[in-house]
């Protein structure tokens, strides 16, 4: 929606200016970046996530740029994503189950339906309601 | 302010809230929704109509509305029905043709959500401004009648998954209670092609996209007083694929 209005945007400039339209392209083009990261879909954001954490993970555990890390910093990288899923997996069932317990159950509205439900059938037969 | 304590002051300051009431066999109900309606507009003064819109209920649920429409009048109670079975999003877009308020409600016509809520989502929308105010079953002192252990898990499990993938900003995006501004509910339902339980979760998601502001209010849901309500693989099947199509989409 918004790249085609800056494609748009590009072409008019580059009519109306001496500016090479190449130029103009280009510095547009890095503008787009920021409007497909406000407009993602929350898969990819979800993917965009992952792929941040993923990098920095394997760039650890698999000393990537060879950054000599001392060896403690890969230890504790190379379990992280399954820990972290762990960890998830069990707030997850705990945040559940919590709700289901705490789920209220209105038998006061049950009841106080049910009241209004006989008021009512008497006062609409009174006004000639034929049910 | 005098008119703020006395219940039956008029609120007299031009807003007019209609209630669209998509009807498929609700012979038993509709009379007694109305009835609820009435008692509740009545008592706290808002200007209202009720948009019956039955999709040719074979049950006679429309001759019931005409005999309501005598009883209380054609300026509170309006009948557009149509010829068959055609979906909720069809018939809010039908009723909203036809609604003169500023405000609409949307509800269910099966007794499940109780009119004694609607001056407090009156309340809190004009608190906050907000564009819709959506019911929540999950908040507060919402909750749920007759629903047994297996439902319970089933609902807060599927809010939950949807809380994770879609972070929509609301803590009950399958209720179907809410109050929109006009506007705000003609361009969302316009936006939004899914059916069913995920044509609601659709809409918060889109409003939250629009960056319309989404208040709540707590309300409590009695399953189906005239029978059971079945929930089955199927249905829990085609939400999961209408929530994995929204979190792709949106």
């Amino acid at each position: 929606m918004g790249c085609s209005v800056l494609d748009h945007c590009v072409t008019q400039e580059a009519e109306s200016t001496d500016v090479p339209p190449s130029l103009l392209a280009s510095g547009l083009l890095a503008l787009k970046f920021p409007i497909i990261l406000l407009t993602m879909t929350k898969l990819l954001e979800w993917v965009f996530g992952v792929s941040v954490i993923g990098a920095a993970w394997a760039l650890v555990t698999f000393d990537l740029l060879n950054l000599r890390l001392p060896v403690a910093y890969k230890e504790v990288a190379w379990p992280m994503p399954v820990y972290l899923l762990v960890v998830f997996g069990c707030y997850s069932l705990a945040t559940v189950g919590y709700r289901v317990a705490t789920f209220n159950d209105c038998e006061e509205a049950s009841k106080e339906l049910q009241d209004q439900i006989k008021e009512a059938k008497e006062d609409l037969r009174k006004k000639g309601l034929k049910m | 302010m005098a008119s703020r304590k006395g219940s039956h002051q008029s609120r007299g300051n031009g807003d007019k809230y209609s209630v669209l009431l998509p009807t498929y066999n609700e012979r038993e109900n509709l009379p007694l929704i109305v009835w609820l309606l009435v008692k509740y507009f009545g008592e706290s003064g808002y200007n209202y109509e009720i948009i019956v819109i039955d999709d040719g209920s074979p049950d006679g649920t429309l001759e019931v509305a005409e005999q309501l429409q005598r009883i209380y009048g054609e300026d509170k109670i309006l009948l557009r029905p149509r010829a068959k079975k055609l979906g909720l999003g069809t018939a809010y877009i039908h009723g909203i043709k036809h609604a003169t308020g500023n405000y609409v409600f949307i509800m269910d016509a099966d007794l499940s959500h109780h009119p004694k809520f609607i001056p407090e989502f009156i309340e809190k929308q004009r608190e906050g401004g907000y564009d819709l105010v959506s019911g929540t079953r999950y908040r507060g002192d919402g909750g749920v009648y007759g629903w047994d252990l297996r439902r319970k898990l089933i609902s807060r499990g599927a809010n939950y998954v949807t809380q994770v993938l879609l972070r929509p900003g609301a803590s009950d995006l399958t209720g179907s209670f809410r109050l929109y501004k006009k506007e705000v509910l003609e361009s969302l339902v316009e936006r939004c092609v899914s059916k069913g339980y995920v044509f609601q979760m659709e809409m918060i998601v889109r409003a939250r996209q629009g960056n319309y502001t989404i208040g709540e209010v707590p309300i409590s849901f009695v399953d189906r007083v005239y029978g059971e309500s079945k929930l089955g693989g199927n249905e829990i099947v085609s939400f999961l694929k209408g929530l994995l199509t929204l979190f792709a989409t949106t």
